[in-house]
């Protein structure tokens, strides 16, 4: 007859067994042992039949407390077993995670690109639409269209470079010494109003270290029947205020001789330059920055649109000088020596994409 | 232009600070590139008098002097042979900084003598180049005197930059005009007086051609002298930079830059016959004032006697009847050449002169004989003489036509509130006359000064009364906004531009911006160099030809970047490439070179090669949209890619893209190092977006059916591509094919010279229902022989 004291003595000895196996075969083996059909545990099962139910309620009860237990330390066991054996394999597996990996190289998007991207980005919002033009002009578009009298100091102001090819008219195609001439195109091919920006490459003979042969401007038009210098002077406060990133900026419109713009004006920002280092925005001096003013009547007449009826804004401003005093890239003749070193430093991260929501730098 | 502070107030009373002299100039358009003060570096020295100079004990070449200074009687050591007693000099004390030696004077020894200061030459104090002995001043200069102001040099020489409208700007009364009329002060420029001729001109002047000369106002002064000019008169031109020639001469000169009025005086003694204002002839030359020997033609003006060019009319004078110091009988000419006719000679001449640069900008065609009369009275009163009546030749051209003006126009087109009183006022200030149309018009008739030919519109109008009134005074509103719909902001072809920048950055590439010109031998080297290309006045030689391609440059620029020890460089440029001038002719392209180095791993990595490349171009064109699906590959391309290692991708017959390696030959011709691995995308070339349909997307299919997988290997002639086998096997059922994948190349021993293995895995797409076996059976087998059918391959057992 098995009593509760051996039913004790089993239990003991199953979980010392227990405890004392060291791998999963043991362990099976053991749980067949006690568990299996022919197992210890399940003997003591059999003999449930033969007791009286008094005997059988107690005495079943018992066993089976004792079958969850031993049940319960075997797979918690393994689980343990397994865990460990998993744990020894990773560790085999380690590997020095400090060895570079074979790492697809990120290149850079040039500080130039980005400020015109920048400035579509600005003046997008306020409603320019982006022109384009080739940078072989003919003698019309860039100079005589634009009121610039022929065999006028004017025309010398700007170094032209001439090409051997020539235009319908026998005159040397010109390389534009301004984006101007897209306002030129535009305005031939689109009738009032117009509100666009135009941006791109422009070449002058003259190289020093504040002169490149070529260069970039951006140039903006507006012509409708109402637009004012007032407007002009807002639009770009509005606009400089969004590229430099600033509250507040301030402007002098100096009096200043365009052929294509009268008034005319060359426009100041407001600067501090204590300190050694250049804030734009405020402060006690000045820094030229652009050109502008109102679209002269005879340029209106030369591009078909009637002087009497429309008026309106031009302004032009050197791309490659406003990133410079952006980015506090000292060295103008650096934009375009191409250097991977300058490049790296000053380029842009291609996933930085211009926007006046995340910040147009 | 230079003028000093001193003479601005000969022509304008005010109390206004050179600061804000400055500040309005600036404000009403005046650009000044800076003013200098020549009194400020010469603060530390004063007029001294040596008193006696005696041999140095010590130095046979130096003297010891008691100097009297503004210190008292001081002992210098003194080097000049000029010191001596009685001479007047410039001192500087122990502490002063001596700018031409670039010394701080300290009491120290000379040979044993204690200098207790020094005297000075003109080249150590950076006045002139003379070092030869110590200033010799005028006698009667007070010690301690200032030395700026002995020299008179303590003026402000303003230096502005006056744009090419306003060469009334040229002449200091003309600036004073404007800042007066911007309320810095008045006017206070003195009317000119005729000076009473004595007797008809005995030189005879006609004009033969109008035109080139409209007028020619001129005078004859007889028993004059020439000679130095007073000084004042020679001050005042050294301090703008002239240098004094002769009264006369110097008188013209005067007249320049006072009124912008040019002058010219001839030695009337070396005239020969009638002086004639005509065209150049063939063959002609001109000896000028500079001593330069020009050759005229029939397209400038001359000025001539019976027998000789006597000067290029308002350009310059002639050598053979130059006035000098003997010269008693002059003819002065006040004339009016024409504008662009000078330009143009100045130009073809390459010669710029004071007069030259006033006459191709406009002068007063109302101050001619004016000018001849201020002229008469200066050389009167400085060379003495006897004047002729004035004779005048032409006509004056018309004055500038009159303008009819609203005055509101000032607020429509400049922003700015300004009453028609004000307006009219303003106007008036700076020479306009100005009467009211009448009749119930708000308008105005506004009457341009003759100096003012630049004015010829209400536009015009609107500048001067915006800019006498204040850019300042321009309100700052809230900045516009397009309302409601609006297309983007930029065309197709720069928003691709834009993607593929980013794209070709993304995998690895540097972004250049690289001159639109090379070389003409680069641009052939490229298929470029068309004669029509070439720029007629290039900056450099090596930069003489608009760029068929980027590469070139891109090429040159790696390569620059490997000999500064940095190579591997990756370069792009998303620019233009010019294939001919036409307004087609511009190509948006986006070129790349790689100057690969075999990248070193403790993974293996392969040299990079074309198939690197490759894969670039092919995610830039994924990046930008491209149908990269459609686009189908052939081998050749220009002679500047390396046959056998260069891809070309075309849509139909568009070439979107070429990638490879550039030609060994190619790469030498540019001086760059083989191999050089690069691409070249057109982004032109790729066909348009669709236009209707708005952006939305045709649905998305989603198929619940598995997609299954079978690999074929093919054996191949060597010269079957793998396009061919891939074409071949998607067209095979082009409805149950999804993908087709190269995955093998096998050469070697196990296959016949001349043939080649290439291995597919095709996906099966099924769509309506799961594929039974006899399905793939059918599907591998049409597979097989559209291969085999295209390729002349065999099935590899």
């Amino acid at each position: 007859m098995t009593t509760n004291t051996d039913l004790e003595e089993l239990e003991r000895t199953l979980l010392a067994r227990v405890a004392a196996a060291n791998d999963e075969a043991a362990l099976e083996a053991l749980r067949v042992e006690a568990l299996g059909k022919q197992g210890s545990i399940s003997a003591l099962m059999k003999n449930l039949g033969a007791m009286s139910p008094d005997e059988r309620k107690t005495f079943g009860a018992a066993l089976n407390v004792l079958k969850d237990k031993v049940t319960e330390e075997i797979v918690t066991k393994k689980a343990a077993m397994a865990e460990a054996a998993l744990d020894r394999q990773l560790q085999a597996e380690a590997v020095d995670v400090t060895l570079p990996p074979v790492r697809p190289r990120l290149g850079a998007i040039h500080p130039v690109s980005q400020v015109m991207e920048e400035m579509a980005a600005i003046f997008g919002e306020m409603g320019f639409a982006v022109e384009e033009g080739p940078d072989i002009e003919t003698d019309f578009n860039n100079f005589t269209a634009l009121n610039f009298p022929k065999n006028h100091p004017a025309r010398e102001l700007q170094d032209t470079f001439f090409l051997n090819a020539r235009d319908e008219q026998g005159e040397r195609k010109v390389l534009r010494t301004h984006t101007s001439p897209v306002q030129v195109r535009t305005m031939l091919r689109q009738k009032p109003p117009i509100r666009m920006i135009c941006m791109g490459r422009t070449f002058r003979k003259d190289w020093d270290a504040t002169h490149t042969p070529m260069f970039h401007q951006i140039e903006g038009l507006v012509i409708d029947e109402t637009t004012s210098m007032a407007d002009l002077k807002s639009v770009l406060t509005a606009a400089l205020k969004a590229y430099f990133e600033v509250d507040d900026v301030k402007l002098r419109f100096r009096p200043h001789h365009f052929p294509f713009t009268e008034p005319s004006a060359e426009v100041d920002v407001g600067c501090d330059r204590s300190g050694g280092t250049l804030k734009i925005g405020t402060g006690d001096d000045w820094l030229e920055i652009l050109g502008s003013g109102m679209v002269h009547p005879n340029v209106l007449k030369n591009c078909g649109i009637d002087p009497e009826k429309y008026q309106g804004y031009a302004f032009g401003m050197g791309i490659d000088r406003l990133a410079m005093l952006k980015y506090g890239m000292p060295d103008l003749r650096d934009l375009f020596a191409n250097d991977t070193r300058w490049l790296k430093h000053y380029g842009f991260s291609p996933f930085l994409l211009p926007g006046l929501a995340q910040g147009v730098g | 232009m230079k003028f000093t502070l001193s003479w601005l107030k000969e022509h304008l009373a005010t109390d206004a600070s050179i600061d804000a002299i400055v500040e309005t100039m600036t404000m009403t358009g005046l650009e000044v590139e800076g003013v200098e003060n020549a009194g400020e570096k010469l603060k530390a020295f004063t007029v001294a008098r040596v008193m006696s100079a005696a041999k140095h004990p010590n130095a046979d070449k130096l003297q010891v002097c008691q100097v009297e200074t503004k210190d008292g009687t001081l002992e210098i050591v003194c080097g000049a042979p000029n010191a001596r007693a009685g001479l007047v000099t410039a001192f500087a004390p122990i502490g002063a900084y001596i700018p031409g030696s670039g010394i701080t004077l300290e009491p120290k020894p000379v040979r044993g003598v204690v200098s207790n200061g020094m005297l000075c030459s003109g080249a150590e104090l950076e006045l002139d180049t003379d070092a030869d002995g110590i200033l010799e001043l005028d006698a009667d200069l007070k010690v301690g005197t200032p030395l700026a102001e002995a020299l008179g040099l303590n003026d402000p020489v303003i230096d502005i930059e006056v744009t090419p409208n306003r060469p009334d700007w040229l002449g200091v009364a003309g600036i004073a005009r404007d800042l007066a009329a911007a309320g810095v002060g008045k006017v206070t420029t003195k009317p000119v007086l005729p000076v009473p001729g004595r007797y008809p001109s005995p030189q005879k002047v006609e004009i033969d051609d109008t035109h080139a000369c409209p007028m020619f106002a001129s005078r004859y002064i007889r028993g004059l002298k020439n000679g130095p000019s007073p000084l004042w008169l020679q001050q005042k031109l050294r301090a703008i930079g002239q240098k004094p020639i002769s009264a006369l001469v110097d008188i013209t000169n005067l007249l320049t830059h006072d009124r912008n009025r040019p002058a010219h005086v001839y030695d009337a003694s070396k005239l020969k016959g009638t002086l004639r204002a005509r065209m150049g002839r063939e063959g002609e030359t001109c000896t000028a004032l500079n001593g330069n020997v020009y050759n005229v033609t029939p397209e400038m003006c001359v000025i001539a006697d019976d027998a000789n060019v006597q000067g290029i009319g308002g350009v310059i004078g002639g050598e053979l009847s130059k006035v000098t110091e003997e010269t008693t009988d002059i003819l002065l000419e006040c004339a009016y050449f024409d504008a662009t006719i000078t330009h143009k000679t100045g130009r073809a001449l390459t010669l710029t002169t004071d007069a030259q640069y006033r006459f191709a900008r406009g002068v007063d065609s109302g101050f001619v004989v004016p000018g001849l009369e201020l002229a008469t009275r200066l050389i009167l009163d400085i060379c003495g003489g006897e004047p002729s009546e004035i004779q005048v030749a032409g006509d004056l051209p018309p004055p500038p036509k009159a303008i009819f003006f609203d005055p509101d126009r000032v607020r429509q087109l400049a922003g700015i509130d300004v009453k028609p009183t004000r307006v009219r006022a303003v106007l008036k200030d700076l020479g306009f006359e100005t009467s009211a149309e009448g009749q119930g018009s708000k308008r105005i008739i506004i009457e341009p000064p003759t100096w003012r030919r630049d004015v010829d519109g209400p536009a015009d109008l609107v500048e001067e009364v915006a800019r006498i009134e204040g850019f300042d005074k321009l309100p700052v509103l809230a900045p516009p906004r397009a309302a409601g719909f609006r297309a983007p902001s930029a065309s197709v072809g720069e928003s691709r531009a834009r993607l593929a920048r980013r794209a070709a950055a993304s995998v690895g590439y540097y972004e250049a911006i690289t001159w639109s010109f090379c070389s003409r031998a680069q641009a052939q080297a490229f298929g470029g160099g068309a004669e029509e290309m070439l720029v007629a006045n290039p900056i450099a030689s090596d930069l003489d030809c608009m760029r068929p391609t980027a590469l070139p440059n891109l090429l040159v620029a790696a390569q620059q970047n490997a000999n500064r020890g940095f190579d591997d460089a990756r370069l792009f440029e998303a620019g233009p490439a010019y294939a001919s001038a036409n307004d087609g002719g511009q190509q948006r392209t986006v070129a790349g070179v790689w100057q690969a180095r075999a990248p070193r791993h403790w993974r293996a990595a392969p040299q990079p090669d074309i198939f690197d490349v490759k894969r670039d171009v092919l995610m830039i064109l994924e990046a930008i949209g491209a149908p990269v699906a459609s686009l189908q590959t052939f081998s050749d391309a220009p002679a500047h890619w390396r046959p056998g290692r260069t891809g070309a991708l075309k849509l139909g017959p568009k070439v979107i893209a070429y990638y490879g390696e550039i030609h060994p030959r190619t790469l030498k011709a540019i001086g760059v190092e083989a191999p050089a691995l690069a691409f070249e995308i057109f982004l032109d070339a790729l066909p348009a977006p669709r236009a209707k349909g708005g952006r939305a997307k045709p649905p998305f299919e989603r198929l619940d059916l598995q997609p299954l997988t079978r690999d074929f290997a093919f054996i191949v002639d060597d010269k079957v591509t793998a396009q061919e086998v891939v074409r071949a096997a998607i067209g095979a059922d082009k409805a149950l094919i999804a993908d087709v994948n190269l995955f093998d190349v096998y050469r070697g021993e196990r296959m016949q010279s001349g043939k080649k293995s290439l291995a597919i895995e095709v996906t099966l797409q099924p769509k309506e229902k799961t594929l039974t076996d006899a399905d793939i059976e059918a599907a591998s087998a049409k597979i097989v022989s559209a291969v085999m059918k295209a390729t002349g391959g065999t099935l590899r057992g």
